[in-house]
């Protein structure tokens, strides 16, 4: 069976998230809060000398749209540069997700991980 | 009267023949003579209360306060001591603002574990300018019912003793006369009950509870939002409660010095009240009293009695008492693998309507170490064809999620 929203990716990475886990070293981490649930995700990051990301992870818990779409950023963002991934939008989020047309009550879900990504490289709360 | 024609009597589900609309605990919906009552106003007399002379204004008035004799007497108070309030929250934050400038360092006030952030938010605030502590009457996380040995919190400086009738959460009813006396015993402590949740569900008596204050909302009880009700003791509103807001109808006598006070309730109302909606509120105080608490309660037990066999049978884990003797009709639970924001996105999608997350009581939520809960909440209207129409959605969420 094919749901519009619980694909079965989305499923496997609400089941299994990527890259839940504290790295053993990082430069920033934030704590961002879906206000709506009062879920909340923290993720933590390290850069090398260029502002590429050499490593990624986050801890938390949510709902699977949320833990998957913080999975995917997390992949996402593995050697990219900071400037790139600041850039990111809403709709690039929905593309890695593959959800184009998710309900407007569940943006913040989608968006949690990018948000949380966006705030650590622009207000970083050093470890 | 038959409670399968109810629905009928409400046009949001008049006009949207698919909806279950299981989310009365956080708004009811609307019957028609209530929104009659407030259009009667605004095309036939709208005008000020208490002000002209002319007979739309006195025919305002007469509905103005007539809705107040009505709400007294379906509490069993009297109509001075009804002072009508943009709502619940409202209510909580007049109390709280005006009773803690009489605390010190040394008082202490007593809530419990199961309160709505409107019943915590407002004392954590005025504490930190009062320096009084908060204490709290446990919660039995087994029972999910308050435990009658943490009443001895209560002791001689605790100055006030505020509570959720019902909770919103779990739907526990709180034991409030033995909290009450156990509160005058102590200290005469004053006593709140925060009835947002019970209003709608079970008879008030306030003569019988004998608490000095009790507040609640119109939008949880088939009335219009925007309108709520704070009641007091005669004697604490005249002597005890100092009024929070200044402004035109509270007074008596203004100079350019200072002002005297208008009688109770008036001297609580300042400005022009929410006519149209304590109007409204009066005409659902009307519609619960012509079904009658003995079909509400039956109807409404019956129907969360199947609602948590349902939910049991099916795996799925209530968080609240599990007969319906000690609790209302508003359920939460959880499906130990799927969050709370899947459950309420799959079952809206065959047209139900319930409450996901928190509802307002996130440090409920962190004791009992949950991120969040599914509810269902009952209101007259419901039948069990919608109980099953949930369930249809609660076993399509299990079969995506179980994969």
């Amino acid at each position: 069976m094919s749901d519009p929203l619980y694909q079965e990716y989305i499923l496997e990475l609400y089941r299994q998230p990527h890259n839940k886990t504290v790295p053993a070293e990082f430069d920033v981490r934030h704590k961002e809060r879906n206000p709506l649930c009062s879920d909340e995700v923290e993720i933590f990051v390290k850069f090398d000398s260029a502002g590429r990301v050499t490593d990624i992870g986050f801890q938390g818990e949510g709902c699977a749209i949320s833990q998957a779409g913080i999975s995917l950023i997390t992949d996402h963002a593995k050697g990219k540069p900071k400037e790139e991934l600041k850039q990111m939008t809403t709709d690039d989020m929905l593309r890695l997700l593959g959800l184009p047309n998710i309900s407007p009550a569940r943006l913040g879900c989608a968006t949690l991980g990018l948000k949380a990504l966006q705030k650590s490289i622009n207000n970083p709360t050093q470890k | 009267m038959l409670i399968t024609k109810i629905k009928q009597r409400f046009p949001t589900l008049k006009n949207n023949p698919a909806l279950v609309y299981l989310d009365s605990a956080a708004s009811s919906l609307t019957p028609q003579i209530v929104i009659d009552a407030m259009n009667e106003y605004y095309q036939k007399y709208r005008s000020n209360v208490h002000r002209g002379l002319y007979d739309i204004s006195l025919k305002a008035t007469e509905a103005y306060e007539g809705a107040r004799v009505e709400i007294a007497k379906f509490i069993n108070a009297e109509p001075n001591e009804i002072i009508f309030t943009a709502g619940t929250t409202h209510g909580l934050n007049l109390l709280a603002y005006t009773l803690a400038p009489r605390l010190t360092h040394r008082d202490n006030i007593v809530l419990t574990r199961m309160e709505h952030h409107a019943n915590l938010v407002p004392w954590q605030q005025m504490a930190k300018h009062y320096g009084f502590e908060i204490r709290f009457i446990e919660l039995d996380t087994t029972s999910y019912s308050l435990l009658p040995t943490s009443f001895n919190v209560i002791d001689a400086n605790t100055k006030i003793v505020s509570f959720a009738h019902v909770s919103n959460v779990l739907g526990t009813i709180a034991p409030a006369k033995e909290i009450i006396k156990i509160a005058r015993a102590q200290s005469r402590a004053l006593t709140i009950i925060d009835a947002a949740q019970s209003i709608a569900h079970i008879p008030t008596d306030v003569k019988d509870l004998d608490c000095d204050f009790l507040v609640f909302s119109g939008h949880k009880m088939y009335g219009p939002t925007g309108i709520g009700v704070l009641y007091g003791k005669k004697v604490m509103l005249e002597e005890h409660l100092e009024p929070f807001f200044f402004g035109g109808d509270m007074v008596a006598d203004v100079t350019y010095a200072d002002a005297v006070w208008n009688d109770i309730p008036y001297k609580f109302e300042a400005g022009t009240p929410p006519i149209a909606g304590a109007i409204g509120l009066g005409a659902a105080v009307k519609f619960i009293q012509g079904i009658g608490w003995e079909g509400i309660i039956q109807h409404e037990q019956s129907l969360t009695n199947k609602l948590i066999n349902q939910l049991t049978n099916n795996g799925v884990q209530i968080i609240g008492p599990k007969t319906s003797n000690d609790r209302t009709g508003v359920v939460s639970f959880v499906i130990p693998t799927v969050h709370p924001h899947d459950i309420g996105e799959i079952v809206n999608r065959a047209g139900v309507a319930i409450r996901v997350g928190h509802h307002c009581a996130i440090p409920l939520h962190k004791m009992l170490r949950l991120t969040g809960t599914a509810r269902a909440s009952l209101g007259v209207y419901n039948t069990e064809e919608d109980i099953d129409k949930l369930m249809e959605g609660i076993k399509n969420v299990i079969k995506i999620f179980e994969k």
